[in-house]
């Protein structure tokens, strides 16, 4: 067994990066994911790669654009404004079919918002984000051990689909310590790059890297194109925990950070006689519709959590589909909901929609 | 074969060629090329020096000159 | 016969889409004839913008990538970046590079990324159909600028070549003008010499070509190359700014 590690959340994420291949990172700073680029500047020349820090974030994505055309593993990381400025970038990495990675620990906006640990990026994440019709595929781990086998995996899926791949984090994870450990992701089939602008040599054909397409027939047929890999992947990589939602009769919903509270909300109201269950999901997007599908068929209402207003919730009732009740709890603006705060109202929905 | 060669069929009849020959020796032709333009052709191969200007002052890369 | 001027082989044989007399074709075939002489189509890696030029990557016979509005240097910094034996040319005009690009090229050219940039100033948005630009001179009619640019609204006009050439990292800034055979020629001299810089590993390189857009400056091809030299050379002289011997030089 490999060797058990402490690492913080943004450090662990970078190291796992590194092993998984990455050797190109271009960022901006801004808090709470310093560490990151801190770590990469520090670490890739010794592996022979190369940061550099960009005049902004719209630049820092756009050398990720640039470094993800000529086929090499590249990501950027960067906390909620500065993901507002990728934006553009990511929609045209997106739109160009380039694989690369980006890492958000969020934090509380809108605007400039706060520096605590937020989930109100959850739309900006899983909805495409930029302009135009696509998606990315968007993991949201809850501990630094899955943010790191995350990561290992994160460029092999990547490539697999050529789509960005976001880690969508939070303060927390960024900044908490845990014990990991690095280990191979199981080995994919990674298609050849023979769409990587290297230069045409040997008599090749030139290769170009674009995203217009002026006819609408042929954006069309492109945007397909895209649809398709998307389809594929949530057909195979959506991912999503199941915690004692067989018997559940109420069943929390929540990712990341709040799912890390949601269990003790869950394992609380257990010993109180209350039959919880959760759902994590752990891919965002794709989102597991179907997982959730499920559970509403036996379950009797459900709870969303969310460092938010209520993003989540809307892909929860999508999958819910009427069967059951979607409630939602939620706090914003940086601030962390509390297990207490959780379980009252888990409690209020105990009493008017289980013993009812 | 001729000092200048044009490939009619990429000519957008600008007439830089012709505004810029030292020797006048470019005019365009009454016909109509293909994009609906009057294309450049020599008129007096005599007078022609070969000096190559027409061919670089073409935004089109239509001309090909050569010297005897 | 000897041949005098053939069409440069990076050059794909088709047809442009610019319109009759635009100075992009020479640009390009510029661009193309300095790839042929120093041999590098193979290591050739081009970036082309939001513009007129968007479509660049089907006229050139190398590999290419079409970055957002603007973005061209820091595509082009990524791409140099992550292979290092590639030369790598952006091409963009003045709106693209001089109003929503203008942090990216000061930045490229501050850390001296070993890139080329060919600067295309004609003074004006060509392809959103006239608009004003930085470079609009004072006076100069746009479509956002009916009466003509008028300085205490918005400005004089930004001097790219100049500015650029203030910062360490830019090894080679030369602004050249497409508007006559010996400007021409000059031009051809400036973007060998730009690529030759990118080459020696010396820094950043830029050339900006004064051109014209006949189309949306309302003249004849040729009354636009005498429009030019009248007006934009007297605001935008010609000459190298900066070069790998060292600073001003004949500017």
């Amino acid at each position: 067994m490999a060797e058990r590690k402490l690492f913080k959340g943004n450090e662990a994420v970078a190291e796992a990066a590194v092993r998984a291949g990455c050797r190109y990172f271009f960022g901006y700073p801004i808090t709470p994911q310093n560490e990151i680029p801190e770590y990469m500047a520090r670490r890739l020349p010794e592996v022979g790669g190369l940061f550099l820090q960009a005049e902004s974030e719209v630049a820092a994505i756009n050398m990720v654009y640039g470094a993800a055309g000529t086929g090499a593993r590249v990501m950027t990381s960067s906390s909620s404004p500065g993901i507002s400025l990728k934006q553009e970038g990511i929609s045209y990495i997106a739109g160009a079919e380039l694989p690369c990675l980006i890492v958000n620990m969020v934090r509380g906006g809108p605007g400039l918002g706060g520096i605590q640990p937020a989930q109100s990026d959850y739309f900006q994440a899983v909805k495409g984000g930029g302009h135009g019709d696509y998606y990315t595929i968007v993991y949201a781990p809850a501990s630094i051990q899955e943010m790191v086998d995350l990561t290992m995996q994160a460029f092999d899926v990547a490539e697999t689909y050529r789509m960005p791949v976001m880690i969508l984090g939070d303060g927390v994870l960024g900044q908490m310590m845990e014990p990991v450990e690095f280990r191979e992701p199981a080995p994919r089939e990674v298609p050849a790059k023979d769409w990587a602008t290297t230069g045409a040599k040997d008599g090749r054909a030139p290769r170009l890297i674009n995203s217009i397409y002026l006819q609408p027939e042929a954006l069309f047929k492109h945007n397909l194109k895209i649809a398709e890999r998307f389809e594929q992947a949530k057909k195979n990589e959506v991912m999503c925990e199941k915690a004692k939602t067989d018997d559940a009769d109420i069943v929390l919903v929540a990712y990341g950070t709040t799912a890390r509270i949601c269990r003790s909300v869950m394992d609380r109201a257990r010993a109180a006689g209350l039959k919880v269950g959760l759902i994590r999901p752990i891919t965002v997007s794709p989102f597991p519709y179907d997982e959730i599908g499920e559970v509403a068929r036996t379950a009797k209402a459900f709870l969303t959590v969310e460092m938010s207003l209520g993003q989540m919730v809307e892909d929860v009732k999508v999958a819910v589909s009427g069967a059951a009740p979607v409630h939602f709890y939620g706090t914003t603006g940086g601030v962390i909901p509390t297990a207490a705060e959780i379980l009252e109202r888990v409690e209020e929905i105990a009493r008017a929609e289980v013993r009812k | 074969m001729t000092k200048v060669v044009f490939d009619e069929e990429k000519c957008k009849g600008c007439e830089l060629c012709v505004q810029f020959c030292p020797r006048k020796v470019i005019v365009m032709a009454e016909r109509i090329n293909a994009k609906g333009y009057h294309p450049a052709v020599l008129a007096d191969e005599e007078n022609c020096i070969s000096c190559g200007i027409c061919a670089r002052m073409c935004p089109d890369a239509v001309i090909e000159v050569f010297k005897p | 016969m000897k041949q005098v001027y053939s069409v440069p082989k990076s050059l794909q044989p088709r047809s442009t889409h610019y319109c009759p007399g635009c100075t992009h074709g020479i640009a390009h075939k510029l661009v193309a004839e300095a790839i042929d002489d120093l041999g590098i189509r193979d290591r050739a890696i081009g970036v082309a913008p939001v513009g007129c030029a968007v479509f660049a990557y089907d006229y050139f016979d190398c590999d290419f990538q079409q970055a957002a509005h603007g973005r061209a240097p820091a595509v082009a910094t990524g791409i140099k970046r992550s292979v290092p034996d590639s030369v790598v040319f952006s091409y963009q005009g003045d709106g693209d590079l001089a109003s929503i690009g203008a942090a990216e090229i000061v930045h490229a050219a501050m850390r001296g990324e070993r890139i080329t940039v060919i600067f295309v100033n004609n003074a004006i948005y060509g392809m959103t159909g006239g608009q004003m630009a930085p470079t609009t001179l004072v006076g100069q009619k746009a479509t956002t600028a009916p009466f003509g640019r008028q300085k205490e609204h918005c400005g004089s006009p930004l001097r790219v070549s100049e500015m650029l050439a203030t910062i360490p990292g830019a090894a080679y800034v030369a602004r050249v003008a497409l508007s006559s055979p010996g400007n021409v020629a000059k031009a051809k001299t400036a973007i060998r010499k730009a690529f030759e810089t990118q080459l020696a590993g010396e820094g950043f390189s830029l050339v900006e070509c004064l051109s014209t857009c006949p189309t949306n400056w309302g003249m004849g091809p040729y009354e636009a190359m005498s429009w030019l030299e009248e007006n934009m050379i007297p605001y935008y002289p010609l000459g190298e700014f900066r070069t790998p011997e060292g600073g001003p030089n004949n500017a």
